[in-house]
């Protein structure tokens, strides 16, 4: 079954070619329907493959698909390597995408370019899939920069918007700084061990200085992709992507690759004591910082996106302790409610003609009631309310930061709390209490009358996402070890993975506690929130402004780097040009009185290059001889 | 060996069809110009004969030896390796795309008598083993390139054909210079004068006279290709030529300098390279940086590709003299890409000028709805020269960071950021042409013909062809690589007593 590996990744490429050769003559809706049959398809293979394509000793089943760049000792070849991590990768990325390519026809119906966003959408698939399954580090590299390419045309999908634009050019530059950690960390890893494909990788061979440079380079390269401190602040700006695009991208699949990244790489984050700490200093930071502005927003969208932020910081901090299990686990559950709650979210604004702010929403329980259950169960998800799925695996990561440290612990429980409050904020603002979207807007907007339940092709996605993100849980329940993703895992991270050694008191006082930090989280924003439109003690400009993060990189990198192009700019005029031209004019008023010698014109040149020569030759004759 | 005369065919064939067309410009100028791209197409057919029939080998081959000028011991002596085989290729390729891709003021038979008598000369210079064949195949070249600059070019093409011609020949003359002087020293070796690469290569030098040499040949490929701090030319020239020009100038006419670089300072003076690299670095590392970032002020989008070529040229020339294997394949590799892109940016920003007449960022706006076609094609470009893997760009960009990560690890590390800066302005410049809401000039801006769109196709596939499967190239150009690597890492100094100075010398005998 080793043929089918690249199959996985070319079903959703060639629908892209397809979709792009075939000019006008594919439009709506028919070009959604093959986007999503050929993702579909992939899900299909990729099942096959889960089941009989793949060696079950945690090395890598490869396909060789093409020889790429190899020069000298260098070697990084177009191969697919399948073990369990990067199936399990598959799976849920060819799965959740195709519920929103799905989505999409309905959601994208009557846009212009609606041809040109499932080319994107497919184009992203295939590039998240290179990523997973390439079999050594150029490879994830060119997947790496496939899907962020595909970000930067999906953000600034609406493109006559400034907003738009500048956000879609942001994602890239903010990715493109970080790519010079993963291109530092690449060099440095084939200058000492002179491989960069995965299983041939032994990571021992470094000495710890080098494998904690190696490892921090990939962490800064992963803080790009995964919005992490201190890259993380382009992910909100992300949001005037189409909501489906900020489900699937920008929540669910492409910002974990830094987390599958470290993943991957974890025979080297197991060689770096210094590199661990970092990485839950990371992880845990984003993920607190992340869930105070996501207390503050007023924007269904981007209280979601800080909130994957957030999330994403906690499947790092998992990392950090060497629990790649629980990174895994939470990264599988987030990508299903948090998917779940963007598309809810996209419901909701498709019912609203296109608002997006909280203080014109409220009320939506009754008119749209299948976004409304299911986004329910999504949001009990997240916020750790058993048996659903985020309890178990929060409670999984914070489990594993308990044995690293309690202090850790202790703040991740914290931002848990944060977590509870500010996605219970926003369910109760969006869903309940007086409707407040049949009212003029703030700014005179009308009324919106009638909001209408999403059709089918939208509903049934929510409907199956909830299913996954109630019983997604049972991926990994304590204490079964028949079943679920650490049995699976465990064979690619071998000793590297650290299994937190608690007690079974010591558990249930954990997830008792996880338990409690989810209801309370939960009660104090139904006290505070609920008929509550607005409470601005509660939502500080500090936060609101994401801590002024933007300002302070705009003043400290933006401003000085843009006066330094123009001082260098002017510069190049002024001083080097200048030089040139200085010398030419000393020349030409040297020459003007010779100019009887010369005509003016062109081909006198050709004369003087012949008058140099023999000049240069008598030189050598005289001085030389 | 091969019979068939390819690499003199090369030259002739050009050669001939600009002296068709000139002649036939006033009575037939429509005939000439047909003669001239039915010459350019010939010359891209023989090249791809001969690419297929290339050995996968680091030795020259097709070469050809005659006896030309005797007296002066220059022979036309040519052959092609895998260094010089896709340059060669790429001017092929390039010729027949800007006589199809040219505008209207630019269609008659002259221009293309210059544009042929240009790449004649540029593929003379790139398969030329003898170094006073070169020099004077370097020379030809700016002849076409000033008239084309200064006939077809815009309002101050008048200073920038001659600011391109001085500074170019000012540097050259450093070069003939250094030629003369390593052939003497070679002729009071052996006493035997001659300009012949393979001979020269063998000449004994002491450390000091060495890095003098090495210092004359740089003076004229730094101006050329251009290397930081003499690049001033190239913002101006590149500017004000026209689209035809600037496309010839940058993709084809700025490789001889990086090329030579490689040719002929790596081949005849390995350890004074050696003993130059950290300041050669240094100036490609400024030249990958300052480039970049003077790109990002630019309003002018010609200006802009101009200072990004500076940039490209920086990577070209930190991997020359990175020297190491993956490095130096890189160079080369990065060499005909850069060609690639760079024309197919020249040409688009040429269909922009004829379309809103001007190519101001200030004037452009949200050119995507209206032209959709032409956006997407900008994109891929645009893509390519950011250096996204899976695009042509990429290949040879990676390749020389990484190579020169292993062997000079600083350099390689600061101009890693290069790749950062290069998003930062392209991406930027973009946004403010294509995105955006168009007022209402913008959106009267028509999209690519069809025929506009077979000329870019053929750059835009290779685009993607050359950055999928770049074994193709890597693989032919590699072992010529290795060749050059291998002579640079075993030289060493030679030992003062070896030193001969040329006590007399004779200049071939019978002058």
């Amino acid at each position: 079954m080793t043929h089918l590996i690249p199959l996985i990744v070319a079903l959703p490429l060639l629908s892209g070619l397809v979709l792009i050769a075939s000019g006008k003559t594919l439009g709506e809706p028919i070009a959604g329907w093959i986007a999503t049959a050929a993702v579909g398809l992939s899900f299909v293979v990729t099942l096959m493959v889960f089941f009989h394509g793949f060696s079950d000793t945690g090395e890598a089943t490869t396909s060789h698909v093409l020889d790429w760049i190899n020069v000298g000792t260098f070697h990084a070849n177009l191969d697919f390597s399948v073990d369990q991590l990067s199936i399990t990768m598959c799976l849920f990325v060819t799965g959740i995408s195709t519920l929103i390519h799905l989505y999409s026809i309905g959601y994208m119906h009557g846009e212009k370019y609606f041809r040109k966003f499932f080319i994107y959408l497919n184009l992203f698939v295939a590039s998240m899939l290179i990523l997973v399954l390439g079999s050594n580090l150029l490879m994830t590299f060119l997947g790496w920069e496939g899907v962020g390419v595909c970000s930067y045309w999906l953000v600034s999908y609406y493109f006559d918007k400034d907003a738009a634009a500048s956000a879609g050019k942001k994602a890239f530059i903010y990715n493109r700084l970080a790519d010079v950690g993963f291109l530092l960390g690449t060099f440095l890893l084939w200058s000492q061990l002179h491989t960069i494909t995965y299983s041939e990788m032994h990571f021992s061979d470094l000495s710890s200085l080098v494998a904690t440079m190696a490892l921090l380079s990939f962490v800064f390269a992963a803080s790009g992709k995964s919005a992490q401190i201190p890259l993380f602040n382009w992910l909100p700006d992300a949001m005037e992507g189409p909501t489906p695009v900020s489900a699937l991208i920008h929540a669910a699949t492409m910002v974990t690759a830094g987390v599958y990244l470290l993943c991957r790489l974890h025979g080297l984050v197991h060689m770096s004591a210094t590199g661990q700490w970092v990485i839950c200093g990371v992880g845990l930071a984003t993920a607190f910082v992340a869930a105070t502005i996501a207390t503050s927003q007023f924007d269904i969208k981007k209280g979601l996106a800080f909130s994957t932020v957030s999330q994403i910081g906690y499947m790092v901090l998992a990392v950090g302790t060497g629990d790649y299990v629980a990174a895994m686990f939470l990264m599988v559950a987030h990508a299903f409610f948090k998917a779940l709650l963007f598309l809810g979210s996209g419901s909701v604004i498709h019912a609203l003609d296109g608002e997006q702010r909280l203080s014109r929403m409220g009320g939506l329980r009754k008119v749209l009631p299948w976004t409304y259950g299911t986004f329910m169960l999504g949001w009990l998800a997240i916020v750790g309310v058993p048996p659903f799925a985020g309890f178990w695996a929060k409670g999984s990561v914070l489990d594993a930061v308990f044995g690293k440290s309690p202090w850790l612990w202790g703040l991740g429980l914290f931002t848990a709390l944060l977590t509870a409050y500010y996605m219970s904020r926003l369910f109760y603002l969006t869903f309940t209490g007086a409707a407040r979207f049949d009212q003029p807007g703030p700014n005179g907007e009308p009324a919106i009358s009638h909001p209408h339940e999403s059709p089918w092709t939208m509903r049934l996605p929510l409907v199956i996402l909830a299913i996954c993100s109630v019983f997604g849980g049972l991926l990994g329940l304590p204490f079964v070890h028949s079943f679920g993703l650490e049995t699976f895992l465990e064979p690619v991270f071998g000793s590297d993975l650290v299994v937190p050694t608690s007690s079974v008191t010591q558990q249930i006082v954990l997830s008792t506690a996880d338990a409690i930090v989810a209801f309370l989280g939960l009660g104090l924003a139904f006290v505070l929130w609920r008929g509550r439109a607005e409470r601005p003690a509660l939502t500080p400009r500090f936060f609101e402004q994401v801590w002024f993060w933007d300002n302070f990189y705009d003043a400290l990198l933006g401003r000085p780097a843009t006066k330094l192009a123009e001082y260098a700019a002017l510069t190049d005029a002024l001083v080097i040009d200048g030089a040139v031209d200085g010398t030419a004019l000393a020349v030409k008023s040297v020459s003007t009185k010779l100019r009887l010698v010369h005509n003016g014109q062109v081909r006198s040149y050709g004369l003087g290059i012949v008058a140099g020569l023999v000049a240069l030759l008598a030189y050598f004759l005289v001085v030389v001889a | 060996m091969h019979t068939f005369p390819y690499l003199s065919l090369l030259v002739i064939v050009p050669l001939v069809g600009a002296i068709a067309a000139a002649l036939l410009a006033k009575t037939a100028p429509a005939a000439g110009r047909t003669i001239a791209l039915a010459a350019s197409g010939v010359e891209l057919a023989l090249v791809v004969a001969m690419i297929i029939q290339f050995k996968t080998i680091g030795a020259f081959q097709f070469t050809s030896q005659h006896a030309w000028a005797s007296d002066l011991s220059i022979q036309w002596n040519v052959g092609v390796d895998g260094i010089s085989l896709f340059l060669v290729a790429m001017t092929a390729l390039v010729i027949p795309i800007v006589l199809l891709g040219a505008q209207v003021a630019e269609r008659g038979a002259v221009f293309a008598a210059w544009l042929l008598l240009l790449e004649a000369a540029a593929v003379a210079a790139f398969v030329s083993l003898d170094l006073m064949l070169f020099f004077i195949a370097f020379e030809v070249t700016l002849v076409p390139s000033y008239f084309l600059i200064a006939r077809y070019g815009h309002e101050r093409r008048n200073y920038a054909a001659v600011k391109f011609f001085v500074m170019t020949f000012l540097g050259s003359a450093f070069l003939l210079v250094g030629i003369l002087v390593l052939a003497f020293i070679h002729q009071g070796q052996t006493g035997q004068l001659t300009f012949a690469l393979e001979e020269l290569r063998h000449t004994t030098l002491s450390d000091g006279t060495g890095i003098w040499l090495s210092l004359a040949f740089l003076a004229a490929f730094a101006v050329k290709a251009p290397l930081f701090p003499f690049h001033t030319w190239s913002p101006t020239t590149y500017r004000e030529a026209p689209a035809g020009g600037s496309m010839v100038l940058s993709a084809v006419l700025a490789k001889l300098g990086t090329y030579g670089i490689l040719r002929f300072n790596l081949t005849l003076f390995p350890h004074a390279s050696k003993t130059l690299a950290p300041l050669v670095l240094t100036l490609a590392t400024i030249g990958i940086l300052y480039g970049a970032i003077v790109a990002s002020a630019q309003k002018d989008m010609k200006r802009l590709v101009a200072y990004s070529s500076l940039a490209q040229v920086g990577f070209i020339v930190l991997g020359t003299f990175a020297m190491s294997q993956q490095s130096l394949t890189g160079a080369v590799t990065m060499m005909v890409n850069h060609g690639i892109i760079t024309a197919a940016f020249f040409m688009l920003i040429g269909w922009i000028g004829q379309r809103r007449g001007g190519w101001d960022t200030t004037m452009l706006r949200g050119l995507q709805r209206p032209a959709p076609v032409l956006a997407a094609v900008f994109t891929v470009v645009m893509l390519a020269s950011i250096g996204l893997p899976g695009l042509n760009g990429f290949v040879g960009e990676f390749l020389v960071l990484l190579g020169t990560f292993a062997t000079h690890r600083w350099w390689g590390v600061v101009a890693t950021f290069g790749v950062l800066v290069a998003a930062i302005y392209l991406l930027w410049n973009y946004q403010q042409v294509f995105h955006g809401d168009a007022d209402e000039e913008n959106e009267k801006t028509p999209d690519l013909t069809i025929r506009e769109r077979l000329v870019v196709a053929p750059l835009i596939v290779l685009i993607v062809v050359l950055g999928v499967y770049p074994k193709f190239m890597l693989d032919r150009i590699e072992p010529s690589v290795a060749k050059v690597v291998s002579s640079v890492v075993h030289s060493s100094p030679a030992p003062a007593s070896h030193v001969i100075i040329p006590s007399s010398t004779r200049l071939g005998g019978d002058r």
